[in-house]
């Protein structure tokens, strides 16, 4: 079992009525690595109200204008399947989610 | 005791205006959903604390929010609007092929008899329903994918689905306006659809005499007591139809611009109608910075301008295509909402005029409720 802390952005949490981070507990009793991909299938899961808002419904590509992060680095465009940094698998360092810098 | 709710959607959240049946009084409550566009808030006929929101930011994408306690408190809905078939192409500003894309729901129009069931207008047009009280929603695909539809092209605020009209009186007839492909109905409760725009014209811009679709159409009306009569807003001319869309006549008559938005009906006079002109589609502001409504008392052609406390001088707002309603007391009220964050009311059909509120964010829609 793994816990992971995932930080998101106050729209979201307000949306998913949580405050200050969530703790995702990923994994059961077998090892399960540890992608964006199972990190957001389980947020998803724990929270239905975010469907669709990280991810597209349909394609389940990153919505263009959410960016994430993890241990001071941009992690937006790695492939989803690629396994986290250890430091968040460990849960010592949080993944965020972040509604990216846009407009004027 | 009567009392009047009002629904404003605004670009920063939605904003509740109540009132007893004089209409001198206001309580705002809101903003519900701070931060987030709201395009279109509207209650349900067959039951008025159900009200149904079209929440939306370019970050995180499309919600539905309902409340069923006249909006006091609200809920999240379903937010999936995946195209049931393939979505297949229209055509782009640069006249290129484009994948259909769902963007954003511009328009909820809830059943005229059943609270759970409301059909959504969405961008890129397509036309969604849900029965379940917005929890689940599906497509019904015969109006994106009938036969014109590639030949679709966005207006400047996108290729959207914005005007949906249920007809009381005719069975599964209803209407449907998109920008800019123009107006379609259907007499089969939204399963087939066909365009009816016959009449209208974009002087310059389009290579056929009568093109079947095409027309940047901003907004359509109906008064319940005549089905087969819809006033229209269009891009420029104020239209309006006797046969139930078959064909259209302009009835721009003598106002100072036929560009505009929203178009209103009195609620107990159908020939009584209301628009507010707009410079040209580069200006987006009334004539001469004056903000005036203009009223036609015989359903277009003669218009009178309404001045009376709104703002005759320095005034550049703009009152888009579902920021108008008018609310159902014997003496009729109407009211509007600005870009500027004004919402106005006028408690005599339109003579006098005041601002329930002056400093909201840019007003997208405006709904009215008449309580018993």
């Amino acid at each position: 079992m793994t816990a992971v802390r995932v930080v998101l952005p106050a729209h979201l949490k307000n949306l998913a009525h949580v405050q200050g981070e969530v703790t995702l507990h990923l994994g059961g009793e077998r090892d399960l690595e540890v992608t964006r991909q199972v990190l957001l299938d389980a947020l998803e899961s724990a929270y239905p109200v975010l469907r669709g808002t990280i991810r597209d419904h349909v394609t389940g590509k990153r919505r263009a204008f959410v960016r994430f992060y993890a241990c001071q680095q941009d992690l937006s465009n790695e492939p989803a399947d690629v396994p986290l940094p250890a430091a968040v698998v460990a849960g010592s360092e949080p993944f965020l989610i972040v509604g990216a810098m846009a407009g004027g | 005791m009567t009392r009047i709710r009002v629904l404003v959607g605004t670009r920063k959240g939605a904003f509740v205006l109540t009132s007893d049946g004089s209409r001198a009084k206001w309580e705002v409550s809101g903003p519900h959903f701070a931060g987030w566009e709201i395009y279109h808030l509207k209650g349900s006929p067959a039951d008025p604390d159900r009200i149904y929101a079209s929440q939306n930011t370019g970050w995180f994408g499309q919600l539905v929010q309902r409340s069923d306690d006249g909006g006091a408190t609200w809920q999240p809905v379903g937010n999936d609007f995946t195209y049931a078939t393939e979505p297949g192409t229209h055509l782009w500003y640069d006249g290129t092929p484009r994948p259909w894309e769902f963007k954003r729901v511009w328009h909820l129009e809830p059943s005229l008899s059943d609270p759970d069931e409301v059909w959504a207008g969405v961008e890129d047009a397509g036309l969604f329903r849900s029965r379940d009280g917005g929890a689940t929603w599906t497509e019904l695909t015969g109006l994106r994918t009938h036969s014109s539809g590639p030949g679709w092209q966005p207006g400047a605020g996108g290729l959207c689905l914005h005007t949906i009209i249920l007809d009381p009186a005719h069975a599964g007839r209803m209407f449907a306006a998109i920008s800019a492909a123009g107006t379609f109905r259907s007499d089969d409760h939204g399963e087939t659809w066909r365009p009816v725009n016959r009449g209208l014209h974009d002087e310059g811009t389009l290579p056929e005499e009568e093109p079947e679709v095409g027309f940047c159409v901003h907004h359509v009306e109906m008064h319940p007591s005549r089905p087969d009569t819809l006033f229209m807003q269009k891009h420029w001319d104020v239209m309006r139809s006797d046969d139930a869309g078959e064909t259209w006549r302009e009835v721009s008559g003598n106002l100072p611009s036929d560009f505009g938005f929203p178009i209103g009906v009195h609620s107990h006079e159908p020939e009584t109608i209301y628009v507010v002109p707009i410079t040209s589609d580069s200006l987006h502001f009334p004539p001469d910075g004056r903000l005036r409504v203009y009223r036609s008392r015989t359903g277009g052609d003669e218009w009178e301008p309404l001045t009376r406390g709104l703002p005759q001088e320095h005034c550049y707002v703009n009152v888009y295509r579902d920021a108008m309603a008018v609310d159902s007391l014997e003496e009729c009220g109407v009211y509007f909402g600005t870009t500027g964050g004004q919402v106005y009311v006028s408690p005599d059909a339109g003579d006098t005029w005041e601002a329930i509120a002056r400093d909201l964010p840019a007003v997208l829609s405006v709904e009215v409720q008449t309580l018993a």
